[in-house]
């Protein structure tokens, strides 16, 4: 895989982007890679409408006792921003968007295994979202993203079981293209592509796979029983017959907390692309970093009761849950390590993808300790249920997941679009992103450590200053958001043409056009030695 | 490192350390704050120099570092292993001191319900929103919700615990000054959950005196007196005070027994078995009697329900009464 | 093989055998969702029933164990037919597998009657869920009847499907799509089927016989 060869010059076929290009025919495509651009649409689209909802939600929260919204309404922000956020942009943001362009031709094959599925997989997401976005237009919900009961199924007064129907649709999305990349990478593979010649991005892909298979149908059983308890009156979680609405917790933090893990692997994979690219060095520590991925993946399936140290569960389950969380820290700090240490005697650039990169290390290892905080028995009863805890998640998955999409999309934006995107307006929305983050988030933590609970439209007076900060933090950081999406846009279009290889990087997605014709490939590549494989410096 | 301490002193001393676990707690989130600030300052020093000593162009040596990579791996991934494991039993020790409920406090009761904490004392008084404590006295705080899951918070304390449903669930502290703190429900419950806040009011031994001799006292006296009300108004007596003892096991000195059911299960009375067993029957077929007490859930609210609760622990020494 | 009834390689394979692999592994992956799917509902009832075990008892009393046995019996002897009729085609026996699936299909619906009669049997005891329920009954024995129709409908609406494809199966059978060669979606929907009769074979102690010991 030496990045030196030239990738044939593509003057016969045309790219995935040529050819028909008729609505029928993208709509009725096979091509991985048109489905990707699907996915990119779709997901944008709902990134805005969560994103419209934190910000009515900041602007109430600017004043301790503002009335901007209603209660009731407030309440159905917040739930609307989670699960839009949660289920119809960070866990099909970089898999079905990254990983379906880019997973094929990182293994050299021509397609995913099924494509059919894949395009199926598709519909099935537009149409769980419109359901979802029916619920919503109607009246929405306010239940939280948690859906607890037995609040859920018995007292709220929203839409519940339509939500519920549009996220339980959209689960099966996630199965069907984490099924799809997991035969994918097992079946696929380029001769000579063994596993541990694989790039840690398609380690990512298929690891966070795994967790989609296994995790979501529990999503969708522990939906259904809710729903079905709120429809029939008679339920498994309602303490008036004996039922246990702590069982319903329970059921659905098992699928939920693997859930991050689905919204933060395919990030790091996306780091150790792009840091190795632009320190031109071989990833410090491959083996450890590929069994670091498997053993998150792996962990995250045993640590769900963290999210429940003071839901009355019992103290044994609550120590053993601890010790396991703070098992399944130890290899995402190993990977800090590894990438910085990747750097270490590199060659480094400083273009737009590493520095988003740069704002994910610094912002996953801040959010990543604040969870070792929250790991922590006798201070998560502190911080649990707290604005702590917003601030911990917000900087893992945008501090870390948003930020490492960010970076995958401009990093493989010549291979996509074949064109470059301008850099001096990238790099400047990459920083103020990043300032922006901070300003809106870092606050946060105080103000759970001060006690200010979530899901409160109003507070005590003093929180305020905490508030106020963050409220204009936020208005930075949508000024960071908007830019991409304008400047990405017009480079599509209008952005200088990009060759095969803009960045020089190894990697067999770099060996074929930007962007690609729609087989991929003129001929399947052959691997013959390990990834990352630059020339010595 | 003094102005390290001096900033993260300053934090907490935002935050008022009101109870005796509180300066525990605070111990140990000092830790994790010194730790974690230790690997962030460390990390990014490390990382800004990196960048400019390796940034492309720049002259310093690109020869491989001759310290073999498992070594490095191997030191890095035993010290992390090792703070962590510091750190979790750290904490896990703190939190079991604040699970394990000293035996033999006072009692509050604090009943949440959509979207007002119901505080009732044993002595009979009863308020809303508000529970006054007295200095360095730890209490019990026995918490159930009558409706959806709540959660009882004192930031002050450091204290919180789920309110669930169908579960009676305790914790405790100890007020280690006087003051008004504020108490969160810290579980999303529904419309007016961000308005459902309390206070507790911690008072000197000489203030509570005076609050208590003034306080209010709710109709019908202690909870102990209006649940015997509650006892006669349902006829309870009716199968328990049979003269032949065959139709319902007899409740005098049950509260705390050791009750033998019919399929040979032994269960200690406490007060999840005396709330299950009157408002989730016939959960509990007792060994030896053969009629199945209906449910009365729906009948006895839940209110009611604490105070009949409160009437058979307090007949749990002396035996009850027969009625005319 | 360039005739019409020839199904065609999709470009990311090199050759048949390749695409039956992958077929393979994905049937085996989404039977490991169907495992976690059911896994939840089967979770719920073993916690329920360790806590309430009298009340589990006596609701498993109120099943009626022979039509739960003969429903055993009869999809067990489905998953039979199945197996023979991917082993007919396997050696290119068109119509030895159009019977073998038909044979499939009747027990199937047979298996749903009798489970329709069970239901209907439930329903005249005043043990539904949604409908007022016996009073004299233990409360939880409310959760062991939910838990019965919610583990048991689950199951039954995992068997229409299965007559759904196996409707599908004929079809491409009379057309002459399904031969030694390719016979593919014979042999995933057998692993389907036996799935569905490994859920069965879960139900049928959990729900009618551990609770009556």
């Amino acid at each position: 895989m030496n990045p030196a060869t030239p990738a044939e010059r593509q003057d016969a076929a045309p790219s995935y982007l040529g050819g028909e290009t008729t609505v029928a025919s993208w709509l009725g495509t096979l091509d991985h890679k048109r489905i990707a651009l699907l996915y990119l649409f779709t997901i944008t689209a709902f990134f805005v409408v969560g994103a419209v909802a934190a910000a009515l939600m900041r602007w109430q929260l600017a004043v301790p006792t503002a009335d901007l919204v209603t209660s009731d309404t407030y309440n159905r922000l917040f739930t609307l921003h989670g699960v839009v956020m949660v289920w119809f942009f960070l866990i099909p943001s970089i898999p079905a968007v990254l990983g379906n362009f880019i997973l094929p031709l990182a293994i050299g094959a021509r397609d995913v295994a099924f494509p059919r599925l894949n395009l199926a997989s598709w519909y099935i997401f537009v149409a769980g979202g419109l359901v979802t976005l029916y619920a919503i237009v109607v009246g929405g919900v306010d239940t939280g993203w948690t859906f607890y009961t037995p609040y859920s199924s018995t007292y709220s007064n929203g839409h519940v079981m339509v939500m519920a129907a549009g996220i339980f649709v959209a689960g099966f999305s996630s199965i069907a293209t984490g099924l799809n990349f997991i035969v994918t990478v097992h079946k696929l593979r380029a001769p000579g592509l063994t596993w541990f010649r694989l790039p840690l991005f398609v380690w990512a892909i298929y690891a966070t796979s795994i967790i989609m298979v296994l995790a979501t149908p529990v999503l969708a059983i522990t939906l259904l029983l809710m729903g079905l308890e709120r429809v029939l009156g008679v339920g498994i979680f309602d303490p008036r017959i004996g039922g246990d609405p702590l069982l319903f917790q329970h059921l659905f933090w098992f699928y939920s907390h693997p859930a991050v893990y689905i919204m933060i692997l395919p990030g790091m994979g996306v780091v150790s692309e792009i840091i190795t690219c632009f320190s031109r060095k071989r990833i410090f520590g491959y083996p450890v970093m590929a069994v670091s991925i498997l053993s998150i993946a792996g962990l995250g399936f045993l640590v769900w009761g963290h999210h429940m140290f003071v839901s009355s569960q019992s103290v044994y389950a609550g120590v053993v849950f601890s010790f396991l969380s703070f098992m399944v820290s130890v290899p995402s700090a190993i990977k800090v390590f590894n990438w910085i240490a990747t750097m270490y005697r590199g060659s480094i650039t400083l273009s737009t993808p590493l520095l988003y990169v740069l704002g994910f290390l610094a912002l996953f290892t801040i959010g990543g300790l604040t969870g070792v905080f929250l790991a922590t028995l006798a201070v998560d009863v502190h911080l649990h249920d707290t604005y702590f805890v917003i601030a911990h998640f917000h900087y893992i998955m945008v501090g870390g997941g948003v930020m490492a999409y960010l970076g995958g999309v401009h990093y493989w934006w010549p291979k996509i679009s074949g064109r470059m995107f301008p850099e001096g307006i990238a790099a400047f929305a990459a920083v103020t992103i990043f300032v922006g983050f901070n300003l809106t988030f870092f606050p946060q933590y105080l103000l759970g450590y001060l006690g200010m609970p979530r899901r409160y439209m109003t507070y005590p007076a003093e929180f305020h200053t905490l508030n106020v900060i963050s409220t204009l933090g936020a208005l930075v950081l949508a000024v960071g958001y908007v830019l991409p999406l304008v400047y990405l846009t017009w480079s599509f279009f209008r952005g200088a043409p990009a060759g095969p290889n803009p960045w020089g990087a190894t990697g067999l997605e770099w060996q074929t056009s930007s962007p690609p014709p729609e087989e991929n490939f003129r001929e399947t590549p052959v691997v013959t030695g390990p990834p990352y494989d630059y020339p010595p410096l | 490192m003094s102005r390290f301490l001096a900033f993260s002193g300053a934090i907490s001393g935002w935050l008022p350390t009101a109870s005796s676990m509180a300066p525990r707690v605070d111990r140990v989130l000092r830790d994790l704050l010194a730790a974690g600030s230790a690997v962030v300052v460390v990390l990014t020093v490390l990382t800004l120099v990196i960048l400019v000593r390796y940034r492309r162009g720049s002259a310093a040596s690109r020869a491989p570092s001759r310290i073999a990579t498992w070594k490095i791996e191997a030191s890095w991934i035993t010290g992390t292993a090792i703070v962590f494991l510091y750190l979790f039993f750290e904490g896990a020790g703190v939190y079991v001191d604040m699970e394990r409920i000293p035996p033999g406090l006072p009692e509050i009761t604090v009943v949440g319900r959509q979207w007002m904490w119901d505080v009732r004392y044993a002595d009979g008084r009863r308020e809303f929103n508000t529970l006054h404590v007295r200095l360095n006295t730890p209490v019990r705080v026995v918490l159930s919700s009558e409706d959806v899951i709540h959660s009882f918070f004192v930031p002050a304390f450091r204290v919180k615990q789920d309110v669930v449903p169908g579960k009676i669930v305790s914790t405790w502290f100890n007020p280690t000054r006087t003051g008004t703190y504020t108490l969160f429900c810290a579980q999303y419950c529904g419309t007016a959950h961000a308005q459902m806040l309390g206070s507790v009011v911690v008072l000197s031994p000489g203030d509570y005196a005076t609050w208590a001799r003034g306080g209010l006292l709710s109709a019908g006296g202690t909870a102990e007196a209006r649940g015997h009300a509650v006892y006669r108004r349902f006829g309870c007596a009716e199968c328990h005070e049979d003269p032949q003892g065959r139709r319902a096991p007899p409740l005098g000195g049950l509260y705390g027994s050791l009750v033998t059911l019919a399929d040979g299960e032994q269960l200690r009375a406490d007060d999840q078995y005396l709330h299950d067993a009157i408002l989730l029957s016939p959960r509990y077929r007792v060994s030896g009697y053969a009629l199945t007490m209906p449910s009365y859930d729906g009948i006895i609210g839940p209110s009611d329900a604490l105070d009949l609760i409160a009437y058979l622990k307090a007949s749990a020494t002396a035996p009850l009464a027969v009625q005319p | 093989m360039n005739g019409p009834s020839t199904p065609s390689l999709p470009a990311a394979y090199g050759d048949f055998r390749q695409r039956d692999l992958a077929n393979h592994l994905g049937m085996w992956a989404f039977i490991a969702t169907e495992v976690l799917f059911f896994g939840g509902l089967f979770l719920a009832y073993v916690v329920y029933r360790i806590t309430y075990p009298a009340a589990f008892a006596a609701g498993s009393h109120t099943l009626d164990f022979w039509r739960g046995t003969i429903n055993t019996a009869v999809l067990l002897t489905s998953s039979l037919t199945m197996a023979l009729g991917d082993a007919y085609i396997k050696r290119g026996n068109r119509t030895a597998l159009r019977n073998c699936v038909i044979a499939t299909a009747s027990l199937g619906v047979l298996f749903l009657a009798i489970k329709a009669s069970e239901y209907h049997e439930m329903y005249a005891k005043h043990l539904v869920p949604g409908l007022p329920f016996d009073p004299q009954a233990p409360s939880p024995l409310q959760l062991f009847v939910f838990l019965y129709f919610a583990m048991t409908g689950l199951h039954a609406v995992h068997m229409l499907i299965g007559l759904g494809l196996m409707a599908w199966l004929l079809r491409q059978n009379r057309r002459g799509r399904l031969t030694a060669a390719h016979h593919a979606p014979v042999e995933m929907f057998g692993l389907y089927w036996h799935f569905v009769d490994c859920v069965w074979v879960f139900l049928y102690p959990l729900l009618y016989l551990i609770p009556q010991r």
